[in-house]
């Protein structure tokens, strides 16, 4: 470190507590947008947590689907015409609806239930206890041992229970990538089995699972999909159009933006104010700096490090206190739904950058027009 | 004859425009010498302070110039003029202007940070230079610790570390008592022109009147004649 950024660097941290409230400042700020942006990004993530855990790469759908809850049931022939698709390797039905399961104390809980394809069982997840042949035995289901899974009173395997007044077991205990938003557990099933035991429509399949043959054949079949009348989306696709619908078309993301917003203005407030206090209060010093030789550009310098020293060590605090706080969230509260992703962090940069920006201006033009002048005059 | 330090010429200040301009210095024009400890003296208002700074390339004279070493420092460009200011000249400021959150060596080594010396070695020279003045022991300790003797010598001390070859005070003994004002200005006498630099001072102080070489005295913006010491004592 230069000499200059030396004294910089003490003449800010030794002033401990401006320094400490231009920290606590920062790191509150920081904290808060992360927090609040990574709560939305723990919501997205599991308001597409089908689309993640099942892992087709191309899924066929209504027009009309705006998430993957929102299920619009596809007539048994689309299946038929996709699988004639050129450029389609294979394509699969899934099942996706909800329904009561009746445990043992005679409660009912509402659960989710996904039908995979009996032939390829095509989306399976990761089992943690049993055999996956056994979903084929009679009244077979997988249970997802999840945040979720206390609520089907922690079964274990041949665990039975009633669903739709049909009988269900148990056979398998499965783990997947993410829990689903809504606090329901997840129950796999073959598509068979989830057509026979609960009540349908005219039309069956929820969506169509597609494996192109390349990538580059994914345009060709979104062609020939639309052209049917329907909708066919990359896995990437699929997560972004349900992450639009909260987005914009939900009362969430409007309220996570705004406070966001605010959490940015009372970083701002707090650290421009106190900064511009420090420079005040420093500003003869730098006017006697100016006086002994130092120049406007060495003096911008010196309140540029400053600014951005504060900034990054408040930032990085500020992510701490939020992975810290987020993990003792986690802890107590299983459903709770926080991801912290680089776009959060690089907001929150962005948003840091900018207050130490807007900090620093402030200081640099009041230094600026200190005339060396005025330190002679007193 | 002995070497012309300073040398300003012609030199006028005005501040503000129209019915509330000011003439605060008029076609003043000296010069100083190393080897000398000049004096301008003159009551509140009769900018000197104006002077001091046209001279010291702080404040841009309305029109005169000044020669420092030969050089005419205001047709330099801006930045030249501070690194000018760094390498030549050395301040003591009336209120000392210390940075109370660096140690009283930091503070003295300022000018060599800002001239690029190593912070190692700059501090080194900085605690060589309190030791001049009698605070080698104070060297870590916050400037505000320290009596307002002390701090002025401090700030003595800030001002010496580069060796300049033109040392400006402004007020130094302001806010000392009699004997301590006299002893540390007089320790700047001995200090500086031994080296046969230059010492410029604005002061009303009368106290330290007869330890000048010459005096320049200043009404209403002229210098109204100057006056050598011994004469004046005479």
């Amino acid at each position: 470190m230069s000499g200059l950024l030396r004294i910089a660097f003490k003449l800010l941290v030794n002033d401990r507590a401006k320094f400490a409230a231009l920290l606590v400042g920062i790191t509150f700020a920081v904290f808060l947008m992360i927090e609040m942006t990574s709560l939305f990004s723990g919501i997205l993530n599991r308001s597409s947590a089908t689309v993640i855990n099942i892992g087709a790469n191309m899924w066929v759908m209504d027009p009309a689907v705006q998430t993957v809850a929102n299920v619009i049931p596809l007539p048994d022939y689309i299946l038929d015409e996709v699988r004639s698709i050129r450029g389609v390797k294979y394509a699969v039905p899934l099942y996706s609806g909800g329904a009561l399961v009746k445990l043992h104390d005679g409660t009912y809980q509402s659960v989710s239930i996904l039908g995979l394809d009996d032939t390829s069982l095509f989306g399976r997840p990761a089992l943690l206890a049993g055999d996956i042949r056994d979903i084929f035995a009679e009244n077979g289901f997988l249970a997802v041992q999840d945040s979720e899974f206390r609520k089907l009173e922690n079964p274990t395997l041949g665990t039975d229970f009633e669903i739709n007044d049909h009988r269900g077991v148990f056979v398998g205990i499965a783990h997947v990538a993410t829990s689903g938003l809504f606090g329901v557990p997840t129950l796999y099933t073959t598509y068979n089995r989830a057509l026979q035991y609960l009540p349908n429509a005219r039309f069956t399949v929820s969506y169509v699972l597609v494996e192109p043959k390349t990538a580059s054949d994914i345009a060709g079949i979104k062609r020939q999909v639309a052209a049917m009348g329907y909708l066919a989306l990359t896995k990437e696709e699929f997560i972004q159009r349900i992450s639009n619908f909260y987005k914009y078309q939900t009362g969430i993301g409007t309220n996570i933006l705004l406070m966001t917003v605010i959490s940015f203005i009372v970083g701002l407030s707090i650290s421009g104010q106190t900064f511009y206090t420090f420079i005040l209060e420093n500003l003869e010093k730098f006017g006697a700096l100016k006086a002994i030789g130092a120049k406007s550009s060495e003096l911008v310098l010196m309140i540029l490090f400053q600014a951005t020293f504060v900034a990054l060590t408040g930032y990085g605090l500020g992510i701490g206190l939020c992975a810290l706080m987020i993990w003792l969230a986690k802890l107590n509260i299983p459903d709770y739904a926080a991801i912290i992703t680089f776009a959060n962090l690089a907001l929150a940069l962005a948003m840091v950058v900018v207050i130490a920006a807007v900090s620093s201006y402030i200081g640099v033009r009041k230094v600026l027009t200190i005339e060396p002048f005025d330190i002679f005059r007193g | 004859m002995a070497q012309a330090a300073i040398q300003a010429a012609g030199l006028n200040r005005w501040f503000g425009e129209g019915e509330a301009r000011t003439h605060a210095v008029r076609d003043v024009s000296f010069e100083t010498y190393f080897g000398e400890m000049l004096y301008i003296v003159g009551p509140s208002g009769s900018g000197k302070t104006t002077l001091l700074s046209m001279v010291s390339g702080i404040l841009r004279p309305s029109s005169g110039s000044v020669m420092i070493e030969g050089t005419d420092i205001w047709n330099l460009p801006t930045d030249e003029i501070a690194e000018f200011r760094l390498r030549k000249i050395g301040f003591v400021f009336q209120d000392y202007h210390l940075f109370p959150r660096l140690t009283t060596a930091e503070n003295v080594a300022i000018p060599l940070i800002l001239r690029k010396v190593a912070w190692d070695q700059a501090i080194k020279e900085a605690v060589g230079d309190l030791a001049v003045v009698g605070l080698e022991e104070r060297a870590t300790l916050a400037p505000v610790k320290l009596s307002g003797g002390e701090q002025q010598r401090v700030a003595i001390a800030r001002a010496l570390v580069g060796r300049p070859d033109i040392l400006i005070l402004d007020e130094p003994t302001a806010s000392l008592d009699g004997d301590t004002g006299r002893a540390i200005v007089s320790f700047v006498r001995k200090e500086v022109l031994t080296d046969r630099r230059c010492i410029l001072i604005v002061t009303h102080d009368p106290r330290i009147l007869d330890m000048a070489d010459r005096i320049l005295r200043m009404e209403d913006g002229r210098i109204v004649g100057p006056e050598k010491v011994a004469d004046r004592e005479a």
